[in-house]
Formats: structure tokens, C-alpha cells, sequence
């Protein structure tokens, strides 16, 4: 254990950990305002805005202050350093690098994207002088729109942190970004005809402390101070990045990574980042579908879930094995246990299934190499499997079914005849189902579709239930580390759609409202494999399945748990 | 003091001076032959004892820098040389690799031998054409003559010399960023710890020294200690952290002196002796109005200064930033102080590397105060701006990682301070410069 003494605080420094002033400091409560420095990337120290003093305190207790400042990013702290942040000296030369930096900035923030997250905004303010004392014309530079097909340059705001030029460089490895040009003089640039387009590019926007690297997407759409954020999962992929949706008035506006080391890291990818729009698709499901008689009729959700409900058990009274409920890895634990428990409570004979895992290509690792090969230590991975929860979905279709039929076997069996009747959650925005599967499915005596987007499935089905966007349920995704994240709502779906835990919970006829931490209490005492889940809140970082004490479908504890079978 | 006789120029203005026969004719090689016979350990010995400080600007001294390169190194350890002579006024380097290539090879031989190097890079400033012909015909000669390359002089002991030329910066002569350039890079000084010694080029270890400096290591072994040590000024004793200015320096004058060149003289000699003495006065019967006593970045000595003793302690003591370069430019009492500033302040803008904000925007800052007072706009308040930015630049306090910012600084700092009244009257007066080759300069 280390004593660090911040501004005269002393705070304790964990053994083994390595930390820099700014983290010392933070661990104090205190402030050290930096641009170039990212926990991420490499140490440069070349903005120069936290200079700290700093010092040690001898055994005798005297403290000798070193006769410089130092940069807090550059500077690690041992068991009796001293840092200093509030002197007259510090303040001096915050206000100072600030005025340097606003020297040639220009103050356009009211048509600013980062307005009202922008660190040169706040340090300003906290730090800074309120006038320029340079009377000159500032610097003017050109725009930079050809820098990638996601993110625009802003070059006169840029504060050349070179953390956008470092990350192509050291996280994805494309190094794409460059400094052209010397002194003020200086921009970010990309070689000619090599704009920055890789899967991560999106990821500058996020670490630019300034307006310079701006979303395409995003540009313009929303002023930052009205969105609101709801922590969610990214659920691109079985890597499950902790994520924010912002917000305005039941609209998405844009995704931005949130940092859990336990999960992705700092950053997501630009699928995950770009990839959300179909939830805003004019082909969403908005109401209630009954096709009795080939026609699709919309009907209100207290006229059809009583419908759906006793078809399903009039099915299963007929024949409960000729009954499958096909649970997809786009749904949350919580709706998966519920859609499970309530078919094994009308039959233990009927079936559970797998729906498609979908899997394109193989894991896309970064950073990449010098020709695109993948690294012995990946920083970042996008994975293979393309949906959030097929984890999460295989323990429960475990504990329930006793193993894990794929949609592939079942389909057969209905080639077969062995199934007459099925209810099918899909989510997939990719698509689920071929067009021959719903022809083949829509000869089935019953066939129910819990779907997000108008589908050949949707076309055929005897009862279509407009589910839920991501966006839109609360819940828990099992990334492909064992890793339990909540989702939480962030908007309104449109139309009559339903959570899907809601209209499971209905159908299941349960009474009063989903309560997610509470469905979490219940499933976490009836799965041992899930048993992490009884806390009921996941925080914010998730809480990791496997570090329980209870093992996982005979994998020890502690273990990731790996694919099925 | 008796005419110095000239050691390291001794043979620039030879027939043939830059021949490997005519550099062995005069016992060339026989001090790396020497070298040979002693052990590493004791060749760095020798450096240390003979005091010999860097001659490239900051007078680090060379041998306690080659002891701290990590002891029992598998290697490989890098020899770099700074070749990248670029501060204003300067040109001593550029004598000795055109007119005596050879006493820098040996020197460079022999200094790998000590640090167990077996791989030089010589990095040149791109600028510099007939110096890599020099260089590059005299390296050739000495592979062929089994001076470099394998098993020299049949000692066992390897050696390559790569000829760089550089990027055409000023940064790339900074010790990191000329390591940074020499790896393909953008000459971006790094930041210290670790130091070049510990890591350095290619991630290896790495001594940086000076062409002046291989010059140095060269006659020191050929000569001997003690030859070195009585020339030049000795330790001041009541300054503990004084190494003494030994052995001899090449001064390069130049600005308003009669006549300019390269003077190789003893540590030690005042501003007023070389250019009365040596630079044969000022011409035109005008007064020295202000001495640059190392290159610009060293600030300026006034008329009532010029008596400062040109080693490395004497500058700093009138508040110049120290001896640099030992590049003298005088500055007659015609010339404005305005536009020398000026002409300063826009040199180290268009220089800096751009790396750290406070020299990046605090160089062109200062260039764009300088260049409103001359166009007769500055106001009094901008001389103490002048003196809070360039106050506020600098490794001295702390807000840049490497010294570029120091040397920006320096010459605004001396000249607002030494010639204020000047400042305050040429604002008064509201006159403009004239720059008639403005148009001419690609200025910001």
C-alpha cells in the first residue's frame, strides 16, 4: 500500500497499481485537466495542460517540492509523493496553456456539435481567463470533409492532442491519421485518398476532446444538453460493449461507448455504433396481426394475447411434443425464462429451441498489423456472433429443455411433422428466417411470430406480436465472456409494440408489472447456473456469471464459460 | 595570450585535406589505433578525465554521458551523431566535415569503441550537400582500407557508419527528435524518462554527440590529457556544479564583423577579443550594439557585456541561456533590435515542431506581437506580454518537453529586458520597418 498526498489529502494506492498524478489525483477527489492523456493510448505529455507541482515527503516528514512542474500524465506516483494542483503556480499555468490553446480556436460553439461536452468549454471555464489578449486575426484552416465516410474534420478547432492520431496507430492499428505540416501550422490529416474508414474510426469522435472530429451522423441533428442517456448493451455482437443511448423525445440520436474494462474496454465499433437505424424502420411491427382466415387483421392486445394464449394451449393439450417455442439470442435472460417457464409449466413434453445464431465471418481483431493481420494481443474484438444473448438464452434453454436444439433440427422436425405448432421470437434486424422456412412454417397448424420488423415470417404467421427494439426493453445480455449486463429502456417503441418481457409476462399470465431486478432474484434462485444474477442490480459494469461459486453446466467456477455443446 | 595554434582545424586548408592518404600522412588513425589498445573502459576514462563537454549546445559532458549507458548491454548500442547544424549563425561542423572528414571518423571510431557500439548512424543536416560528399567519399575510403567494417586494424573490433541526411528541420537536431527522424518518423522530440542512454534509437541504447565533439575525442586521444586540459578556463571553484570550459572551441562569427569565419581559439576568449581581435571589428566605423554570444537561441550580450568570457559558464552569467553553439553574430548599432527580434521570433514559429501548446502557440504569438510593432502598432503593454510569454515557454519552467521553446524564449526575454528603452521608443515613435524582402520569405 502507497500514501499519495494530494493538496494535502492523503489517499491509498492499491499494491500493484501503477497509476499517473491525473489518476492519483482522481482517486483524491481532485481534478487534474488533461487533453492528450488517455488511459488507452500512449503517454505524449505534449498538451501541457496538467502540470502539477510536485514532491515527496521524506521519512522525517519534510516534503521537497521539485523546482519545476511536472505533467501529471508523464509522472507516475510512489508511496509518499505530493501533488500539488491548487497553487498559484498550477493555476498560473493552466490559465496559461488555456489561453495558448484559444489563441487560435475559433469561438464558434454555438454551431459546435461538442457544445456543452467539449473539455476546451469546461477547462475555460473551470481554468481559464474569460478574454484573449491577442489581437491578431486568429489562424484559419481548412475543413477536412474527406477524412472518412463516418467523421468530418473541423481543423481550426482541433488542439492537436494527437489521441485521434495515436488510436489509429496503437488501437486499431490502421494509422490512418497523420500530423501534416509543423508549429501552429500543424493539422490532422490522411494520406491522400486513404480516408480513415476503419471499423473503429468512430471511436475518434468520442476520445476528440474538442469539436474537431465530428460524427457525419450525428452531425448537426441535436444539441447535446437535450439528449438523455440510458445505459444499455451494444447488441451487435457477442462482445456486448457497454454502451449509452442518447435520446431526444423517444428519438435515437446516437450510441457512444462506455468504458468497463470487464466488458470491451473504451471503445465499440462502428457496426455497433452505425448499426441501430432499423430500429426507427418503417418496417417495424406496430400492431397486433391475427390471420385467421388468410387476411391479417390488426387487433388490440387484450383481444389477441388471449387468443395467442389459447392456442398455444390447445396445442399443447392436443400434442405437447408437436409444440416448439423458439427462443432467439436476441432476447434478454429475463424474457427467455419467461417464455421458457411458461410452455415447461403447460407441458413438460413440449419443446424448447435455439433460434439462429447468426455467425458472419470470423472475429475481426485490432489492433491490426502492418497488412491487416490480426495481433497476438487483441485490444478490441468484434465477433463472429452477431447477437447479444445466445449465452444467456442457451443456460436457460439448459435448464429448462436439457440441452439446446438448434433452429436447423427443428426445422427438420417440421419437414417431419414432428412439430405442428410453433411460437417464434425473432429479433434479429437481419433477418431470421429464409423465405422458404416461412412457407414451410406457414403450413403449420399454429405459428406465432414475436418479431421487431415485418418479416416473411410476419407475412405468414397465425398471430404476429409486435415485440421491442433493445432501445425499448429493459433487461440482461451474457456476452460471450459470461459477463451479465442490464439494458435499460431508452425510448418508446412506436406503435402498439410491447416489451417483450411484458408481453411474455402477460401471456404467462402473470400478475402486476415486470420487474426486472426482481425477475433477476427469481431466475438467479431457480438456474444455479445463473445464480449471479439474485443480486437483482447489475450496476453499471455487470456482474460476471462465472465468478460465481455455483459452476455452469459443469465448467469450475471462475472459468469462461465457452459456445454450446 | 601567445597565437593559438589551431588543433582541429589544423588541416583544413591542406592540399587534398579531405584524402585518407593525406589524413594518414599527418597520423591520422593512429589515435583510433591507440584506442584499440587500450580497453573500452579506459578510452571513456580518458574522455572524462580531459573534461570535454558537448560541443553541441548544452555542454553536457561527453564521457560521464557515455557511463550511463546500461552496464553488461547485450546490444546493440547506437552512435549517433548529430550532424543537423541548423542553429542560426552556426556553420563549425560544416568546416570540419568538408575539409577534415577523417578526424571526425576517427573520432567517431573511437568513441564507438568505448560505448561498444558497433553501428553509427551520422545524421546530416539535409541542407548540407558538399559534407555528405565529403563524408560519404571518406567513408568509402576507409572501408576500403579496412578502417571500418570488420575486424579493424585486426583489433576484432566491428564498425558501420550510416550516412543520414536529415529531414530539414530544425527540431530533427534536437537529441529525440533527431532519434525520432532517424527512425523514419516525425522528428517529435520524446518525452524523458527514459533517456537516450537507456532507450534510445530503435528502442536501443544510444549516445548522441556533436561532429565538434568527435573532433575533440579524436585529438584528446591523440594528445592527451593533460594538452587538453591546459587550454581553457578550469572549474570556478566556489561553483561546485562548474566541469570547467577545456580544451579548444571552434567559434563561428559572423553579423556586422569585418571578417567572418570559423576561429578556432581556447575555451575562454572574450566576446570583445574575437571580434576586435579576431573578426578585425566592426565595419563601417560602427559600434556593436548587441553580440548573439551562441546562436540565437542564447540571447543577446549588450555593448557593456561584451567582455564576457565565451565558455560555457560566461554567458549565463550576463542572463544569456549559456554558450550554445559558440555562434557569434554581431549587431551593429544601425540595426533595430525590433526587427532582429522580429527576424528571431519568426525563425523559432516557423520551427517549432508543433508538438506541445505552449511552444507551438506561444513561438507564433510572439511573432505576431513582433510583427504588429513593426508595423507600428504595438503598444507598451506588449513588451511585458513578451516578457509573460516568453516567461511562461520552456523546459526552464516546465511547459514543453524539449528546450526548443527555451531558445524562443531566450532571445525575447534578453532583448526586452537589455534594450527595453529601445522597445519603448521605436513604439513611441509609431515608425514601421521596412522589409524589403518580405515578399520574398515564405512567412506565415
Amino acid at each position: 500500500m502507497a500514501t499519495v498526498q494530494v493538496n494535502g489529502q492523503d489517499v491509498t494506492i492499491g499494491d500493484g497499481e501503477r497509476l499517473n498524478c491525473i489518476q492519483a489525483a482522481a482517486k483524491a477527489g481532485v481534478e487534474i485537466p488533461h487533453y492528450c492523456w488517455h488511459k488507452d493510448l500512449s503517454v505524449v505529455a505534449s498538451c501541457r495542460m496538467c502540470l502539477v507541482e510536485m514532491g515527496d515527503k521524506k521519512p522525517d516528514g519534510t516534503i521537497a517540492m521539485q523546482p519545476k512542474l511536472v505533467p501529471g500524465c508523464q509522472t507516475p506516483v510512489k508511496d509518499g509523493s505530493v501533488i500539488i494542483t491548487n497553487s498559484d503556480k498550477v493555476k498560473g499555468a493552466e490559465a496559461g496553456t488555456l489561453e495558448f490553446l484559444l489563441l487560435n480556436h475559433p469561438l464558434d460553439c454555438p454551431v459546435c456539435d461538442q457544445a456543452g461536452e467539449c473539455y476546451l468549454q469546461d477547462y475555460s471555464y473551470k481554468y481559464g481567463r474569460a478574454y484573449s489578449r491577442m489581437q491578431e486575426p486568429k489562424l484559419q484552416k481548412a475543413d477536412k470533409d474527406h477524412i472518412g465516410d463516418q467523421i468530418t474534420l473541423f481543423t481550426d478547432r482541433c488542439v492537436m492532442c494527437t489521441r485521434c492520431v495515436r488510436f489509429t496507430k496503437e488501437i486499431s492499428g490502421t494509422s490512418e491519421l497523420q500530423v501534416v505540416s509543423r508549429g501552429n501550422h500543424a493539422e490532422i490529416d490522411v494520406f491522400p485518398g486513404e480516408p480513415c474508414n476503419n471499423k473503429l474510426a468512430g471511436n475518434v469522435v468520442d476520445i476528440c476532446p474538442v469539436g474537431a472530429l465530428c460524427s457525419k451522423d450525428f452531425l448537426y441533428e441535436q444539441r447535446v444538453w437535450w439528449l438523455k442517456g440510458a445505459n444499455s448493451v451494444c447488441p451487435g455482437c457477442s462482445t456486448g460493449c457497454s454502451i449509452r443511448i442518447d435520446q431526444n423525445k423517444d428519438v435515437v440520436y446516437r450510441l457512444k461507448p462506455r468504458e468497463n474494462p470487464q466488458a470491451q474496454g473504451s471503445f465499440m465499433c462502428d457496426d455497433g455504433r452505425f448499426g441501430w437505424k432499423y430500429i426507427q424502420d418503417e418496417k417495424r411491427l406496430r400492431m397486433p396481426v391475427v390471420r385467421t382466415s388468410g387476411t391479417p387483421v390488426e387487433q388490440a392486445w387484450d383481444r389477441v394475447l388471449p387468443a395467442v394464449k389459447a392456442a398455444i394451449e390447445e396445442s399443447i393439450k392436443r400434442d405437447a411434443g408437436r409444440f416448439a417455442a423458439v427462443l432467439s439470442p436476441w432476447m434478454t435472460v429475463e424474457e427467455a425464462f419467461l417464455l421458457a417457464k411458461f410452455v415447461k409449466s403447460l407441458s413438460p413434453d413440449a419443446r424448447l429451441v435455439m433460434g439462429p445464431v447468426a455467425v458472419v465471418g470470423e472475429d475481426d481483431l485490432y489492433p491490426k498489423g502492418l497488412h491487416g493481420e490480426a495481433p497476438a494481443k487483441p485490444k478490441f474484438t468484434i465477433r463472429a456472433e452477431k447477437c447479444p444473448n445466445r449465452l444467456g438464452v442457451e443456460l436457460v434453454l439448459k435448464h429448462f429443455e436439457g440441452e439446446v436444439i438448434s433452429f436447423a433440427d427443428a426445422m427438420a422436425d417440421v419437414g417431419l411433422g414432428r412439430i405442428e405448432s410453433l411460437f417464434a421470437v425473432g429479433g434479429d434486424p437481419a433477418g431470421w428466417v429464409t423465405p422458404e422456412q416461412a412457407a414451410q412454417l406457414a403450413g403449420l397448424r399454429l405459428f406465432v411470430v414475436q418479431d421487431i420488423l415485418a418479416s416473411a415470417a410476419s407475412e405468414k404467421a397465425t398471430f404476429v406480436l409486435p415485440g421491442s427494439a433493445w432501445a425499448e426493453r429493459d433487461g440482461t445480455f451474457i456476452n460471450h465472456n459470461g459477463l451479465a449486463q442490464g439494458i435499460a429502456k431508452a425510448v418508446r417503441g412506436p406503435g402498439e409494440s410491447r416489451a417483450d418481457s411484458r408481453i411474455l409476462f402477460d401471456l404467462a399470465g402473470r400478475k402486476g408489472l415486470v420487474h426486472i431486478p426482481t425477475l433477476r432474484k427469481e431466475i438467479g434462485a431457480e438456474i444455479p447456473a445463473l445464480a449471479a444474477l439474485a443480486v437483482g442490480q447489475l450496476g453499471e459494469t455487470g456482474v460476471s456469471i462465472t465468478t460465481s461459486s455455483v459452476a455452469v453446466n459443469g465448467t469450475g467456477a471462475g472459468k469462461p464459460v465457452g459456445a454450446a455443446g | 595570450m601567445a597565437e593559438f595554434e589551431p588543433v582541429l582545424l589544423a588541416r583544413i586548408n591542406k592540399p587534398d585535406s579531405t584524402s585518407l592518404a593525406s589524413y594518414q600522412a599527418d597520423g591520422g588513425y593512429e589515435a583510433l589505433r591507440k584506442a584499440l589498445g587500450m580497453s573500452p573502459v579506459e578510452v571513456t576514462n580518458t574522455i572524462k578525465d580531459s573534461g570535454l563537454r558537448g560541443r553541441g549546445g548544452a555542454g553536457f559532458p561527453t564521457g560521464l554521458k557515455w557511463t550511463f549507458l546500461p552496464k553488461d548491454h547485450p546490444g546493440p548500442i547506437y552512435l549517433a551523431i548529430n550532424a543537423d547544424e541548423s542553429e542560426p549563425g552556426t556553420f563549425n561542423n560544416r568546416v570540419l566535415m568538408e575539409k577534415d572528414p577523417h578526424q571526425i571518423i576517427e573520432g567517431i571510431a573511437i568513441s564507438c569503441y568505448a560505448i561498444k557500439s558497433n553501428t553509427s548512424y551520422l545524421y546530416l543536416r539535409y541542407e548540407y550537400g558538399q559534407s555528405y560528399r565529403a563524408l560519404k567519399k571518406a567513408v568509402e575510403e576507409c572501408y576500403a582500407a579496412g578502417i571500418l567494417g570488420k575486424n579493424i586494424f585486426g583489433s576484432g573490433f566491428d564498425l558501420d557508419i550510416v550516412l543520414h541526411r536529415g529531414a530539414a528541420a530544425y527540431i530533427c537536431g534536437e537529441e529525440t527528435g533527431l532519434i525520432e527522424s532517424l527512425e523514419g518518423k516525425r522528428a517529435w522530440p520524446r518525452i524523458k524518462p527514459p533517456f537516450p542512454a537507456i532507450e534510445g534509437l530503435f528502442r536501443k541504447p544510444t549516445i548522441v554527440n556533436n561532429i565538434e565533439t568527435m573532433a575533440c575525442v579524436t585529438q584528446i586521444m591523440k594528445r592527451g590529457i593533460e594538452w587538453f586540459k591546459s587550454i581553457g578556463v578550469p572549474p570556478d571553484p566556489a561553483n561546485p556544479r562548474d566541469a570547467g570550459s577545456y580544451g579548444p572551441k571552434l567559434y563561428c562569427l559572423s553579423g556586422h564583423v569585418n571578417k567572418p569565419g570559423v576561429y578556432e581559439l581556447p575555451m575562454g576568449i572574450t566576446a570583445r577579443e574575437l571580434i576586435e581581435k579576431y573578426g578585425g571589428g566592426v565595419p563601417n566605423g560602427r559600434q556593436v550594439k548587441a553580440v548573439v554570444p551562441g546562436g540565437i537561441s542564447m540571447g543577446f550580450l549588450t555593448a557593456a557585456e561584451l567582455d564576457t568570457k565565451l565558455d560555457f559558464a560566461g554567458p549565463g552569467k550576463v542572463g544569456c541561456l549559456g554558450l550554445g553553439t559558440a555562434a557569434v553574430v554581431v549587431i551593429d548599432d544601425a540595426t533595430s533590435m525590433v526587427d532582429v527580434l522580429f527576424n528571431c521570433a519568426r525563425f523559432f514559429a516557423h520551427e517549432s515542431c508543433g508538438q506541445c501548446t505552449p511552444c507551438r502557440e506561444g513561438t507564433d504569438w510572439m511573432r505576431k506581437i513582433l510583427q504588429r510593432m513593426r508595423n507600428g502598432k504595438g503598444t507598451l503593454a506588449d513588451l511585458d506580454l513578451l516578457m509573460e510569454v516568453s516567461g511562461s515557454i520552456g523546459t526552464i519552467p516546465g511547459t514543453t518537453i524539449c528546450g526548443l521553446a527555451d531558445g524562443a524564449a531566450w532571445p525575447v526575454k534578453n532583448a526586452v529586458k537589455k534594450f527595453r528603452s529601445e522597445f519603448e521608443e521605436y513604439i513611441k515613435s509609431g515608425k514601421k520597418s521596412v522589409d524589403p524582402g518580405a515578399h520574398l520569405v515564405g512567412a506565415h
